[in-house]
């Protein structure tokens, strides 16, 4: 047997001459398709209308900076209602779990919540409790639009990740918990140490497809009052009557979650190759 | 008497699975339960062990009656150490975490007031250097010691062993064997569910024929393997033996 002068194997040869046969077809036609978006759009009658009112450079450079500071309200509703509803959702789902009779009101409660919140449209929620709770008369800052629109977005994203939580929990093999309550360990200790923690690493793929959700759902909030981004978009659009503003929204959304969602896709590949 | 099973039954499903079992074992004993698979045997030690609850029957150790049900099972699972074929370690803990967190938590000794007693154990069965490894570093083998010494670090008066070695490659039997070898020298009483006959022939105190969730013959090894009374048994032996 020779070996090629390069040093690599026949098998090698051949997959390097297939790669690069691909890379070229994929290049190309990736190019040919640009170019024909970019030459024949813009020969659409109404391109003219639709650039002035979607692209308009003047009203981006205008609109960025604020739409960039009202971001940042986005960014501390879903800072601060994430941990909550990681910790809500979690003991939603070990509610869910409990065996004790003296519980079976919190297993209830578990089963009742996590089956209403699914089914209701978060906006729904977010407009019951942003608008009615404020409207009890409690004084400031409790009749804020802005704490009762984080409840909302907290309960309602708790009841779906106290689902995962609790797929987690079921698809940690039951001779974990038999291998721990041999021991000799309470089946309380037996979820926190053994259970739960390899439940939790299988699921976070799964919880930061919600929290990119979240990211997005925030956005709700404007329904109700906080200027968050889309709110603030909303002004400029009936200030300058020039739609720019929603797209610079989208841009400033799709820097913070296409990242995100990256992350959550290589988790995920990561977690099905370990277990392969 | 250390422990005495009075007639148990047990299904599963609607699948009688042990029928009436009754066992006396004494103090240092080593049980060998034999039989094909679905014999009853591993729902037997699961039973012992209250991982499964029984339909009838009473298991007395020391006197008490384990199996009363309502009983609070967590003080006798101390007293019985159980292995299992699949190893079941915890996987997202190394060897000596996973041999910690039961005398941690239960005893609330501090892990410095362990590492004597644990350390010694990881020693005695060669496992020293692996005691910082998680289980998907280890071998078979090594998965396997390191189950056993999780179970011996609760200080059990009875081990039962469920088909420990029958998940191991040929080559890695061996050196489990020669734990449970170890542990019979040192008095411990256990009960085995094992395919390794020359084992039970060599090692064993008494050797129980299950089948279908009966015990059909008992004895001493050499009269169980030589001389077995029950056609069923021969059956079996003859089955098993000719394999290898």
């Amino acid at each position: 047997m020779t070996t090629p002068s390069s040093g690599l194997t026949r098998r090698q040869e051949y997959e390097r001459r297939q790669r690069r046969r691909s890379l070229v077809i994929a290049g190309s036609s990736t190019a040919l398709i640009i170019l024909a978006i970019v030459l024949l759009v813009p020969l659409a009658p109404g391109w003219e209308r639709v650039q002035n009112s979607f692209f308009n450079a003047e009203v981006f450079a205008k609109s960025f900076p604020k739409l960039l500071s009202a971001f940042l309200v986005d960014v501390a509703i879903f800072a601060w209602s994430a941990p909550l509803i990681a910790i809500l959702g979690l003991a939603i789902a070990l509610a869910r779990d409990v065996r004790n009779p003296v519980l079976y009101p919190l297993r209830l409660f578990g089963m009742v919540y996590t089956d209403v919140f699914r089914g209701v449209p978060v906006v729904l929620v977010v407009y019951l409790i942003g608008f009615g709770i404020p409207g009890l008369g409690l004084p400031r800052p409790w009749n804020s639009p802005y704490i009762w629109g984080t409840v909302a977005l907290v309960l309602t994203y708790s009841a779906y990740v106290a689902e995962i939580f609790r797929s987690g929990i079921e698809s940690v093999h039951a001779s974990q918990r038999s291998a721990a309550l041999s021991l000799g360990l309470s089946s309380s200790d037996s979820m926190r140490f053994v259970v739960l923690p390899q439940a939790i690493r299988r699921v976070i793929p799964a919880q930061m497809n919600m929290l990119i959700a979240l990211q997005k759902d925030v956005a709700l909030l404007s329904f109700i009052g906080p200027v968050e981004i889309f709110r603030q978009a909303g002004v400029f659009k009936s200030l300058l009557a020039n739609f720019t503003p929603y797209v610079v929204a989208a841009l400033i959304f799709l820097v913070i979650t296409v990242p995100t969602t990256r992350l959550a896709d290589h988790l995920i590949s990561k977690q099905n190759r370990a277990r392969s | 008497m250390k422990l005495r099973l009075d007639q148990i039954k047990k299904t599963l499903g609607n699948r009688l699975v042990l029928d009436g079992i009754s066992l006396d074992v004494s103090q240092g004993e080593m049980i060998c339960l034999i039989g094909a698979s679905g014999s009853g045997k591993s729902t037997l030690l699961r039973c012992i062990n209250l991982l499964e609850p029984l339909d009838d029957g009473a298991i007395w150790l020391d006197g008490h009656d384990i199996a009363t049900p309502g009983l609070d099972p967590q003080p006798v699972r101390q007293k019985i150490g159980i292995v299992f074929q699949s190893y079941n370690l915890f996987p997202h803990m190394t060897a000596l975490e996973n041999v910690l967190l039961a005398p941690r938590r239960i005893t609330k000794k501090s892990r410095a007031d362990l590492m004597p007693h644990v350390g010694e154990l990881f020693e005695r069965f060669g496992l020293s250097q692996h005691m910082d490894q998680y289980p998907d570093q280890l071998s078979g083998g090594q998965q396997q010691r390191v189950a056993i010494v999780r179970a011996l670090a609760m200080k059990p008066e009875i081990m039962l062993f469920d088909e420990i070695t029958s998940a191991l490659d040929p080559e890695l039997v061996g050196e489990v064997l020669e734990v449970l070898k170890a542990l019979k020298r040192e008095g411990m009483t256990m009960i085995l569910a094992t395919h390794e006959m020359t084992f039970a022939r060599d090692v064993g105190n008494r050797v129980c024929f299950l089948d279908r969730g009966r015990i059909l013959e008992q004895g001493p090894p050499e009269q169980v393997f030589n001389t077995p009374k029950e056609p069923r048994t021969r059956d079996f032996l003859a089955r098993v033996l000719n394999r290898g």
